[in-house]
């Protein structure tokens, strides 16, 4: 349980952090900050690595978990890449 | 210490430095003159987060083939879609990512809880992940106009229908099951719930509110994460989840403060049930065209011009004749802006990447606050494809649905062009008195012509 109370710790703590550092984003910024956060939440790639193989059906859906989460995390930041490299200063 | 918790710890300490990566990253990407290099780390910190779990992993070459063949399909997505089609790609992306965690929660489940905490997560898990899963396909079937259903017709109704019976059925899965003995497979039941739930949670949302959906399910998908995190103890995946979490939660609530709309109001009531009582206090009047030659005329001789654009000018695909409209007038000695309402378009910052595309300078992109105040010194507004986010009602009109939405004024400049195919109105129904108020010229047509006929006249 206090692992659980320590990693709950971190989570809140997590949230603020984003909450504070992101709070002023301009609207210009308002697609390219969706989408490189999108590509982060593509961390669920590292949840899907560390999962444990008791049987075929988990090793079933292992392979897909990684497999959706690797979309998620290159298309998410080749494509803010690309939005990004667009936007010039005069 | 055996070598095995070596790796551990080892993999726990290059996790925090991932993590500040993250954070640097995402704070570094909210900026303008750092987001390229923001993304980059935050890419750096997936990379190394990545590398770093793949030493121990049990069967390498299968999750590394699922890692190519992620990294395939994504790249190639990601480099042949269209600007104009980043609303919808980012849905699809934000519904892996669900389905991921999703499949994670799925797979612990069957490694058999051993504690109710452990069994509460992987419930909450699994259904904010296959929500967000299926809503974020929803999302994008809309937004790239694969499915039109209306909220009103029988298949949305049964699918709302069972978004609310899978709300009590997890608490049922969360609360009961752990202490009873059920007499049916209540997971699979669960599984199919929360996979048709999320259907039935974006199926009734109109268009107009698609960018508060997306940044709402940008955060579910954060949160899943993070919750995943928290099942399989690992402190990256909660830090990173978090900080999607928060970003989405901040431009969900940005946007419907731009609509000066609850969130609650967004996603459960929508504009159909109120714009019925507005239709009495209808505005009927002259609307006053005006040709494009005649348009022409006034914008030579205008020496500030403001331009407006919303999601007609992303239908009408009319970004680059606006740039060079807005160039030529600049050689023409005329002070060109834009004014970009956070809501214009499908998602938050829709018309700001349209834009940039078109190669238009993000620093003549302006935001209402800042536009408003000096909006009687502009001489000409001219305003592409948008409707809600200039309807005067929202200031002047205290019955109209949309009253206190924070609005572009272009009323107050000197003369308003509207450029409009017709005379329906916009996403929330209501009139807008704009179009007949004696300062406004109605430009009748498609976007592109219109604006392409003035630029041609410039040219001349």
């Amino acid at each position: 349980m206090e692992t659980y109370i320590l990693l709950g710790f971190v989570l809140i703590l997590s949230i603020y952090l984003g909450l504070e550092l992101i709070a002023k984003v301009p609207s210009t910024l308002h697609t390219p900050l969706m989408s490189g956060a999108n590509a982060i939440s593509g961390i669920a790639l590292v949840g899907a690595l560390i999962l444990s193989r008791d049987s075929d059906l988990q090793n079933t859906i292992a392979f897909f978990a990684v497999t959706f989460a690797s979309i998620n995390v290159f298309g998410g930041y080749l494509v803010t890449n690309r939005m990004l490299k667009m936007f010039k200063k005069k | 210490m055996t070598f095995l918790s070596e790796i551990t710890a080892i993999q726990n300490i290059i996790y925090i430095f991932s993590s500040i990566l993250f954070i640097t990253g995402i704070k570094m990407l909210g900026k303008e003159d750092t987001a390229v290099k923001g993304n980059f780390f935050s890419a750096l910190a997936m990379f190394v987060a990545v590398s770093i779990t793949l030493i121990d992993v049990v069967n390498p070459i299968v999750l590394l083939s699922g890692i190519a063949l992620g990294a395939v399909i994504g790249s190639f997505i990601a480099l042949k879609v269209k600007m104009t089609s980043i609303p919808e790609m980012v849905a699809l992306f934000n519904g892996f990512g669900g389905l991921a965690t999703f499949l994670i929660a799925w797979s612990e489940f069957n490694s058999v809880p051993e504690n109710l905490f452990q069994h509460i997560l992987v419930m909450t898990t699994l259904y904010i992940g296959g929500v967000t899963f299926t809503g974020s396909l929803v999302a994008y079937a809309k937004l790239s106009e694969k499915i039109k259903i209306a909220k009103t017709s029988i298949i949305t109704k049964i699918f709302t229908t069972i978004f609310y019976i899978s709300l009590p059925f997890l608490l049922y899965s969360i609360f009961v099951t752990p202490f009873m003995v059920t007499s049916f497979d209540f997971f699979t039941v669960l599984l199919i719930l929360t996979l048709l739930g999320g259907i039935g949670f974006v199926l009734p949302i109109g268009g107009g509110d698609m960018p508060v959906v997306i940044s709402l399910l940008n955060s579910f998908s954060g949160i899943a994460a993070a919750f995943a995190g928290l099942l399989l103890l690992n402190n990256v995946l909660i830090v990173a989840g978090s900080l999607v979490g928060a970003s989405g939660l901040i431009l969900t609530v940005i946007m419907a403060k731009a609509m000066n709309r609850s969130i609650s109001n967004i996603l459960f009531v929508g504009y159909a049930s109120s714009s019925a009582s507005s239709s009495s206090s209808e505005e009927q009047g002259e609307v006053s065209p005006i040709s494009v030659s005649d348009a022409y005329l006034i914008l030579e001789s205008a020496s500030s011009v403001l331009i407006i654009p919303g999601y007609g000018m992303a239908v009408a695909q009319a970004q680059h004749v606006v740039r060079e409209l807005g160039e030529l007038l600049e050689d023409n000695g005329t002070e060109v802006k834009y004014g970009i309402h956070p809501v214009a378009g499908r998602m938050p910052g829709h018309m700001n990447v349209l834009l940039a595309e078109a190669n238009v300078p993000y620093d003549v992109l302006a935001e209402p606050d800042d536009v408003n105040p000096t909006m009687d010194a502009v001489d000409v507004a001219v305003v592409i494809g948008a409707n809600d986010v200039v309807n005067p009602s929202a200031t002047e009109e205290p019955g109209s649905p949309i009253y206190g939405m924070p609005i572009i004024e272009v009323h107050n400049a000197k003369t308003v062009f509207v450029l409009k195919r017709s005379m329906s109105s916009g996403f929330a129904g209501v009139q807008n008195p704009l179009f007949f108020k004696q300062n406004t010229r109605m430009l009748f047509g498609d976007a592109k012509e219109s604006i392409g006929g003035l630029v041609s006249e410039f040219k001349d």
